[in-house]
């Protein structure tokens, strides 16, 4: 069995371009040559550079003392939320960026729906002076409004996406609209492992410095090659295909890939694609997805933002498929727990993504001992308004 | 012969093709906005499975989509719509959606019910070339529905040649690389693309569509090509006005013949 993708694009059945031709010059363009500027020396040197003196990396590993004993196991935290933004989504934007400028564009965009990935983007394109035009459904632009006024700040253009649920789904749409009028001069920054290929391959690629990281973080701090579990959350899947990457090959290293449940799986308010999905086409992609009997897409619901889409990376679907990865879905109220719980016991107030990847602590089957990474995907500022709501 | 073969032989250029959603504005519509653009005199119709994320449409088309979804359009209601059309209507008729309803609904199934309703032809903008020929070719000859893939002004010779190969019924030419419902005006740049395509000898018929909204981008088109697709300013008409005699004013608004006041 093999996890890479295939010359087509496929991870197995899952992947391609499904795509229409007016896209097709663009992302054959990207496909053509992703992997030769990624893998090239002069982008290499400034992608690592910018890790290290920008975002801050590498990010540590930590070992979690108190939540190790508790659930009497070798707990350590990949703390991407001390990446500059606040979230690992600023990985994929600076190497993004990189490529967009070797291919001469000179107008960004990107879709967002918390708005961690549109402020990963914003960033960027202040660093290197060019145009950011973030797409945000008008809905979410109400209840993100502090990364609005950030992306702002960073000078980007928030055009809300005022179509169907007004969500990260219809914000990706608007996105795509935007780059079929203008596809000369403007380059896509997707913010996660979705799409048509290349771009599931092309985040997880930029996204695997994560697991590049553990490996000999975790090899220096305790002398093992790998460990028993890494947990991630997945909503599109990109901090997870981030942290499995380089333990894909590690039959050993078990891979948990934590969904939002929303309210719950058996009520219509979830967002647990690989329970509530069936195999299907989004956004370019042949992916499992949540979609009534016609192949309408339905609206996925979670407390967190970042996790209610109604698909998953091609990737998740083929290792999840072919069982490589468990997924575990938490609802809200368990996320929520989690989230109050690891700011009490180890000083850290998660993301709300990320707080669905600590309450599946609580699901998963594990041996005394056994060492367990979870990747803390991103920090809880921007929640402060919900978690307030829920304070005892 | 097919219906949209016969066209073509028939009537090799000023060809109209007009769009409409299925159950926009109303759910029972479909089959009276069929016959209303057959008397009024439109060539061809493409008629829009609507669709809850349709990245190739603009937002008017994703408008009435909404609507039609709404109004509880659904494929099986469209089919059942269709089912005794060609007792009432000889005009060629397309289906234009997104390739995920096509696999939710059964592919075969799909085709069979095409089929079965006399639909003659298909446009899947998401449906990439090489898994076509690859996987759904023998579909679309078994139940003779024809197929129709796009091509933009940025479109490379190759891929202009495959297009052209591979598709039977008409080569789609999208006017501007942008999405449908855009500008008006047909631009010097534009002219010149069609004339470059029209340079290539294609084997198949040619139609221009996306921003052809007025007589003057129509006529322009037609000089270009055998014929241009109206979509979304017809749906922008029907917002405004879904009667017989509305529809009848639009496609002569459109011919440039005279409509009596």
């Amino acid at each position: 069995m093999t996890y890479s993708i295939n010359e087509e694009g496929f991870y197995g059945a899952f992947g391609g371009a499904f795509i229409p031709e007016m896209l097709y010059p663009n992302v054959e363009t990207l496909r053509r040559n992703y992997l030769d500027i990624i893998q090239s020396d002069s982008f290499q040197e400034e992608y690592q550079y910018l890790l290290k003196q920008y975002v801050g990396r590498p990010t540590p590993l930590y070992f979690a003392k108190r939540l190790s004993s508790e659930f009497d196991a070798k707990i350590y935290l990949k703390r991407e939320d001390l990446c500059h933004t606040g979230a690992h989504k600023v990985n994929n934007t600076i190497g993004q960026i990189l490529i967009a400028q070797k291919l001469g564009k000179k107008r960004i965009i990107a879709e967002t729906g918390a708005g961690q990935h549109g402020v990963a983007t914003a960033t960027v394109c202040a660093l290197m002076g060019l145009e950011c035009i973030v797409y945000m459904g008008a809905v979410d632009i109400e209840r993100q409004a502090p990364n609005v006024a950030r992306m702002k700040m960073l000078g980007a253009e928030v055009r809300p996406a005022t179509s169907g649920s007004q969500t990260l789904k219809d914000a990706t749409n608007e996105a795509i609209r935007d780059w079929i009028a203008n596809p000369a001069n403007t380059h896509y920054i997707i913010g996660s492992v979705v799409g048509p290929h290349p771009y599931p391959d092309m985040v997880a690629r930029l996204q695997a410095i994560i697991s590049e990281e553990i490996r000999w973080q975790l090899k220096e701090q305790t002398g093992k090659e790998t460990p028993d579990m890494v947990v991630a959350c997945v909503g599109g899947g990109s901090n997870a295909a981030g942290a499995f990457y380089h333990f894909l090959e590690e039959e050993s290293t078990r891979l948990i890939a934590v969904e939002a449940a929303g309210l719950g799986v058996d009520t219509n308010e979830s967002a647990a694609t690989s329970v509530l999905g069936s195999k299907g086409i989004i956004h370019g992609s042949r992916t499992l997805l949540m979609q009534d009997e016609d192949g309408q897409i339905i609206e996925p619901y979670s407390i967190s933002a970042g996790l209610d889409y109604p698909g998953i990376g091609p990737l998740h679907a083929h290792l999840i498929e072919s069982k490589r990865a468990e997924a575990i879905s938490i609802t809200d109220k368990e996320a929520l727990d989690a989230a109050f719980h690891l700011s009490r016991v180890e000083g850290i107030i998660p993301a709300l993504e990320t707080a669905h990847a600590f309450a599946a602590l609580h699901k998963m089957k594990f041996n005394s001992g056994d060492s367990i990474v979870i990747n803390l995907s991103g920090r809880g500022d921007k929640d402060l308004g919900t978690y307030q709501k829920f304070m005892k | 012969m097919s219906r949209l073969k016969e066209l073509f032989a028939r009537k090799p250029k000023d060809i109209l093709n007009i769009y409409f959603t299925a159950g926009f504005p109303e759910l029972a519509d479909t089959s009276r906005i069929i016959l209303a653009l057959d008397h009024a005199g439109a060539d061809l119709l493409e008629i829009g499975m609507p669709y809850s994320d349709p990245m190739a449409d603009g937002e008017t088309i994703q408008r009435s989509g909404t609507r039609a979804l709404q109004n509880g359009m659904k494929l099986k209601v469209l089919f059942e719509q269709l089912e005794n059309i060609r007792e009432r209507s000889n005009i060629p008729i397309v289906l234009m959606g997104y390739f995920n309803q096509v696999i939710q609904y059964g592919e075969e199934a799909f085709f069979a019910a095409c089929k079965r309703v006399g639909v003659d032809g298909l446009i899947l903008p998401d449906l990439p070339l090489e898994v076509y020929a690859r996987e759904y070719q023998h579909l679309y000859e078994k139940y003779n529905v024809e197929s129709t893939f796009l091509l933009s002004p940025h479109s490379d010779e190759e891929r202009i040649r495959r297009v052209d190969e591979l598709s039977t019924g008409f080569v789609y030419m999208v006017a501007d690389a942008s999405i449908t419902g855009g500008a008006n005006n047909i631009s010097e740049e534009q002219i010149q693309y069609f004339q470059r395509i029209e340079k290539m000898n294609l084997n198949t018929p040619r139609l221009i569509g996306f921003g052809i909204s007025d007589h003057a981008a129509f006529s322009s088109a037609c000089n270009n090509a055998h014929g241009a697709i109206i979509g979304s300013a017809f749906i922008r008409q029907l917002e405004k006005d879904a009667s017989d005699q509305g529809i009848q004013d639009f496609v002569m608004a459109i011919r440039g013949e005279k409509v009596e006041s």
